[in-house]
């Protein structure tokens, strides 16, 4: 027996959700719609009481102050037809994660419903219009109601429920026979199964393998493990590559670099050699010491192919991707970070390639995707970034970061042989098969079709839970070593926690979703929100039993042995049987080529002579211009230790330049962490070495600006780049290392952790490949020794005066007051920048700085105007008296984006000490704050006059 | 001694930590309780002096907010619930919290409502907006409550919702305003000063009696001064502190 349950806002009572819809029709350009109904759908399957749907609408379904239900047996839904009344029904294809349905199964229980045994969710849109046609409610449907690679809808005719159904039970294995087979049918194999592996990779499986055949799931545990993903071999291959020495453009050279992972990566941080640096590219996570009693721990992933084809369900599994990094070295998870990268919104729907989905809705799906996440976990989503360029439009980034907290010395990371596999967290489906292989890939107009099941929708609730249990079992020192279940699912998770044991598991125990998983589906299904512990066996009664009250399932997979192989069973059948040695070390090193050439120098494109309508438009640019209304959708409050948040001033709603969060009672002395985020991939174009200077300074700026400390930051690396097999592609990313091993070792800042996601080309139906810019995203975390000692980007009060930390050149090239044109020079790397931090953050420590802003895009001017807009104070500047280098034009003054300058207020009282502090570095007076809210900036022959309420209007984009 | 006072933990719930160190500072001692152990014959309501319903997302709030916890709350111990108000002793929920209990009808628990207690009389829906908000808001405190009366000044703190546009219909609306049910209201001219669109910008509202207070925002996220978004430009109190020190006065006494 099947029931439909529908509930729609009863007349009368506004339903918002319906407006908010018509709102985006209209900006499809469509007219003909008039109104839009939307009805939530519950179905359910079983044999119970058709009486019980009136108390379980009541008590679960239907709010009735707002809203009205009916009920029906599904057989009884008819098709229709009305003239101009159309309905779209929507619903989750069958396996999808559908989280009400869950509720909903839970709600029975909770009511002592009984005979409901499935139950499915949908939603159903009504849409009126006189001129409506099928046509136009078919664009609706696809651009907006749907998303084929997760759901199917139908028009005018009712949706099957779409109740999982038992696919004939396949436990068998596949044997594939690799012993003969030439090196063109070895690859031609990989292609045809998915495999992403070249002909070396295969051969060397192929000799493995010489006395038995494969089965299918060692070929797809090899796939994955050996997947760029997950093993980065384009960071860990020998690379010859012909450029110019790092930094300089000549002379032209070919030089051998034996893995960018470590020698230009890796190196740096053993180079910088800071004592308080706890695990660097070890664990899930980089961790550092906050106090001598807290450690932190800090990943930022991508999760970009995802996000293209299903933007919600991509960010929001990629947010708790990297939350799980975090819960993987025992961690608490207390911020959330987030850095998008984007089409142009207004690009019209022609120019798209085909198969493209629109930036818009990439865009809205990833940030809903990121607030259901992080908000539904409780994690404060405290910093981020939004770039908008026609680079992304059809390969988007998604960059999720997390910063969790730890006891130190709290995460344990040696498995004991005898311990117990032990999986916490949800059941297992065909969701997202074959992810890392998928991500490893590049993409064309079939990827949606032919991958759509590597894409999955999150739980954040089981996450929660999970964590909870986590914690638990960490502070009784339950288990022996931890991590997450991410891409390659447990072929990945379990695989690498036996590398130096080996382990027996038996598949057969995991909690499947539904029937019909073939051993290898479950194997490598990705399913989201699960942790692997390795518990001694006195322990895992205890984990069970924690498990059992938060809620959370717990299965015991099998032994880690001590043997060094990796056996698979399913029953009795052995389904698997590899050396771990083999699984882990048997993969050939790549040898790859790359090239790098200097740009030609172009003259910049001469600036327009009005400054201040430059000024204002720059203030305007979706790059620059406020991001409140996407930022307020997140929870940055959660947790209650957000001491410096994303917006600043009297207002709240000025640009900060770091948040500052804190796991600790706030009181004097209590110190806290500042994220920083460095990324111009304008500069890339020009030089990807110079990017990775301004990255590293920016990321770094951005921290030291809110107070923290310059020796106590640690940096993040995360590359998104084209496809590593061509020259040119390579030859951008070794120059780009190259500059941030000499930057990182400058500032003084280890990496800790960081990942590469490349092949992010798209070739669309016409052969045409779409490439990104290459873009390197520099995530800071400093330490602020006190919270309670913190200093933001708003101006304080008129009468105080405003220093210029830094020298200004000639530096437009990839500036935004160019938009996008060609010419001009990066900015020049600085590398006595780090000094003058240290002497800024003595004098924020002794209290000499009011406020303090750091100068990037749009430069001088654009710090200036943001300044203002916190504190609504005006400001007075010449800029005749700032530090320079070499002759720049007024144009470079005002909007270039030299690196190492910092914008600082000071109380006249203070004057000479901070002038005392700041001996020696390049720094001066240039202007007063003023009472009269005007903003007068003098470069040279062009002046910018204008006042607070007109750069606030234009950054805030007309809101007041 | 500290009055105890139970945080209910249901799956979801996040800001649980959040009160514990706001109820710590106003002297209370708090413990967080997961709701699965309220089947333990040894977990009694009774033995606490305070009830405090966090906020977060409970069970996902997929079927609405705070809508299947209200259900459980009733089918694991909504009794001694029952019992627990009746003695006078208070409780709050905040945000997914007050959800919880306007759904389950315990808020405004207006009296001498035909169909008895345990039923709902008005909601907490979508935001105008259509967006989550997370913002800071100014409250003026009101009503006779336990928890609001005697209140100097404004509260300021957070708000993080989806889902906090109070709704009830005319009549109940009336007698939420004749029987000073409001607790505390938005500051300030329409939207964001009231982020949501409720209605009278009502935020929170107690019962009739008094002891079972709800509202939107977060007064746990201001307990000092340092949380507070404007305290670069001068100092601050925590002023969602008094709150609940109000409530932990109470609990003592009871």
């Amino acid at each position: 027996m099947n029931y439909c349950v529908e509930v729609a806002s009863k007349a009368g009572f506004r339903d918002i959700r319906a407006e908010n819809l018509e709102g985006q029709i209209e900006l499809l350009g469509i007219h003909e719609v008039d109104s839009v109904e939307i009805g939530d759908r519950y179905y359910l399957s079983g044999s119970f009481d058709p009486g019980l749907l009136s108390k379980l609408t009541d008590s679960l379904l239907c709010d009735p102050i707002i809203e009205d239900a009916t009920w029906f047996d599904v057989s009884d839904d008819l098709a229709r037809s009305e003239p101009g009344v159309f309905t779209v029904e929507v619903v989750f294809h069958a396996g999808v994660t559908d989280a009400a349905a869950e509720s909903l199964l839970a709600g029975t229980r909770e009511l002592d419903l009984s005979g409901v045994e499935q139950a499915a969710t949908g939603t159903r849109f009504t849409m009126r219009g006189s001129t409506l046609t099928l046509a136009i409610v078919e664009r609706i449907a696809s651009s907006l109601l749907a998303n084929s690679v997760i759901q199917s809808y139908f028009i005018n005719e009712p949706a099957p429920p779409p109740f999982t159904v038992a696919a004939a039970s396949s436990t068998g294995v596949e044997r594939i026979d690799l012993r003969g087979l030439t090196e063109e049918e070895l690859v031609h194999l990989s292609n045809h199964r998915r495999l992403s592996l070249d002909a070396a990779e295969m051969k060397a499986i192929q000799a493995y393998f010489a006395d038995r055949p494969a089965t299918d799931l060692e070929l797809e545990t090899l796939a994955q493990t050996w997947s760029e993903h997950c093993v980065h071999k384009t960071f860990r291959a020998q690379i010859d590559y012909t450029g110019p020495p790092p930094g300089q453009n000549g002379p032209i050279d070919t030089v051998h670099v034996d893995g960018i992972l470590s020698s230009h990566i890796r190196a740096a941080t053993e180079a910088v050699a800071r004592p308080w640096v706890r695990s660097a590219f070890v664990d899930d996570a980089g961790i550092v010491a906050l106090d001598d009693a807290t450690d932190l721990a800090f990943k930022v992933e991508t999760h970009n192919h995802p996000s293209a084809l299903e933007p919600f369900g991509g960010a929001n599994t990629g947010v708790g991707g990297v939350v799980r990094d975090v819960i993987g070295v025992s961690a608490r998870p207390i911020a959330n970070t987030d850095i998008l990268f984007f089409g142009p919104q207004d690009v019209e729907f022609d120019q798209l390639p085909d198969g493209v989905l629109h930036p818009r809705r990439i865009a809205s799906g990833v940030i809903a995707g990121i607030e259901d996440y992080g908000n539904k976990m409780g994690i404060p989503t405290v910093s981020g970034g939004v770039y908008y360029d026609p680079g992304y439009t059809a390969n988007p980034l998604v960059f999720c970061g997390c910063l969790g907290a730890l006891p130190t010395g709290s995460h344990p990371t040696a498995v004991q042989p005898g311990d117990r596999i032990v999986v916490l967290g949800g059941k297992t489906g065909r969701d997202g098969l074959r992810g890392a292989t998928f991500s490893s890939m590049e993409s064309d107009h079939t990827t949606s079709d032919v991958s759509g099941s590597a894409v999955q929708i999150g739980h954040p609730i089981h996450e929660k839970q999970t964590l909870e249990v986590i914690i638990q079992a960490r502070d009784e020192g339950l288990y022996n070593a931890i991590t997450d279940c991410g891409a390659g699912g447990l072929s990945s998770s379990v695989g690498e926690m036996a590398e130096e044991l080996g382990a027996t598991v038996q598949l057969e125990r995991v909690p499947l979703k539904y029937p019909g998983l073939s051993p290898w589906e479950i194997w490598l299904s990705e399913a989201q929100e699960r942790m692997v512990i390795a518990v001694p066996p006195a322990n895992a009664s205890r984990v069970e039993e924690i498990a059992e009250a938060l809620d959370v399932e717990m299965t015991d997979l099998g032994e880690f042995t001590g043997d060094g192989m990796l056996r698979v069973r399913h029953g009795e059948t052995v389904v698997g049987e590899m050396d771990c040695s083999f699984l882990h070390g048997g993969i050939p090193r790549q040898h790859l080529q790359a090239e790098w050439a200097p740009q030609p120098q172009q003259a910049a494109a001469p600036l327009a002579s009005d400054a201040t309508s430059t000024l204002l438009n720059l203030l305007g640019h979706p790059n620059i211009r406020s991001k409140e209304e996407i930022v307020r959708q997140y929870d940055h409050e959660v947790q209650g230790g957000t001491v410096v948040k994303p917006f600043v001033g009297t207002a709240e709603h000025g640009p900060g330049d770091a948040a500052v969060v804190t796991p600790l009672p706030i009181t004097p002395g209590t110190p806290g962490a500042a994220l920083g985020i460095g990324c111009n991939p304008a500069y890339g174009a020009l030089d990807p070495y110079r990017m990775a200077w301004a990255a590293v300074d920016e990321a770094v700026r951005n921290v030291v600006a809110v107070g923290a400390d310059p020796d106590r930051i640690s940096l993040l690396d995360n590359f998104s780049w084209g496809n590593p097999r061509l020259p040119d592609r390579l030859g951008s990313l070794v120059r780009c290392t190259q500059g941030c091993y000499d930057a990182a070792v400058a500032y003084g800042t280890p990496f800790i952790s960081g990942k590469d996601s490349l092949n992010n080309e798209y070739t669309g139906q016409d052969g045409k490949k779409h490439t990104i810019p290459g873009t390197l995203v520099i995530s800071s975390l400093g330490i602020v020794p006190d919270v309670t000692r913190t200093v933001t980007s708003a101006l304080r009060r008129p009468g105080n005066t405003v220093y210029l930390i830094g020298a200004t050149g000639e530096h437009l090239g990839g500036a935004a007051v160019l938009a996008g044109t060609a010419g001009g020079e990066a900015p020049a790397p600085v590398p006595t920048a780090p000094d003058r931090y240290r002497a800024l953050h003595h004098s924020i420590r002794n209290g000499l700085v009011r406020s303090c802003h750091d100068v990037s895009e749009g430069g001088v001017a654009v710090a200036l105007a943001e300044m203002a807009i916190g504190g609504r104070v005006g400001v007075y500047v010449d800029l005749s008296t700032a530090p320079r280098q070499g002759e720049p034009s007024p144009t470079g003054m005002l909007f270039g984006e030299s690196l190492g300058r910092l914008l600082v207020e000071v109380d006249p009282a203070d004057e000479s000490a901070f002038e005392t502090a700041m001996q020696g570095h390049p720094v001066a007076a240039i202007g007063i704050t003023t009472a009269d809210k005007r903003i007068e900036i003098q470069a040279g022959e062009l002046r910018i006059t204008t006042d607070v309420v007109a750069v606030e209007t234009a950054w805030r984009g007309g809101a007041s | 001694m500290k009055p105890r006072a139970m945080i209910l933990h249901a799956t979801g719930t996040n800001r649980d930590h959040d009160v514990a160190r706001a109820l710590e500072l106003a002297g209370a001692a708090p413990e967080i309780v997961h709701i699965n152990q309220m089947r333990d014959e040894a977990m009694r309501l009774s033995d606490y002096q305070m009830l405090v319903l966090p906020g977060g997302f409970s069970y996902g709030d997929d079927l609405g907010a705070g809508k299947l916890w209200a259900v459980a709350i009733r089918s694991r111990f909504g009794a001694d619930l029952d019992a627990f108000i009746a003695a006078g002793k208070p409780v709050i929920g905040i945000c997914n919290g007050f959800q919880a209990l306007v759904k389950s009808g315990l808020l405004p628990g207006i009296e001498g409502n035909a169909a008895g207690a345990w039923t709902q009389q008005a909601t907490l829906t979508r935001n105008e907006s259509g967006r989550f908000e997370c913002r800071w808001v100014e409250l003026a405190p009101e009503g006779t409550n336990i928890w609001t009366r005697d209140l100097e000044t404004t509260i300021y703190c957070p708000v993080a919702h989806g889902e906090g546009r109070f709704v009830a219909q005319g009549d109940t609306l009336a007698e939420v305003e004749r029987a000073n049910l409001v607790a505390v209201r938005y500051v300030g001219d329409g939207y964001p000063a009231n982020p949501n669109g409720s209605l009278h910008d009502i935020a929170g509202i107690a019962n009739p009696a008094g002891n079972v207070l709800g509202l939107m925002p977060h007064p746990e996220n201001h307990i000092v001064g340092e949380q507070h978004p404007q305290r670069h430009h001068g100092p601050q109190p925590g002023s969602g502190l008094p709150l609940f020190e109000n409530g932990v006065r109470h609990a003592a006494g009871t």
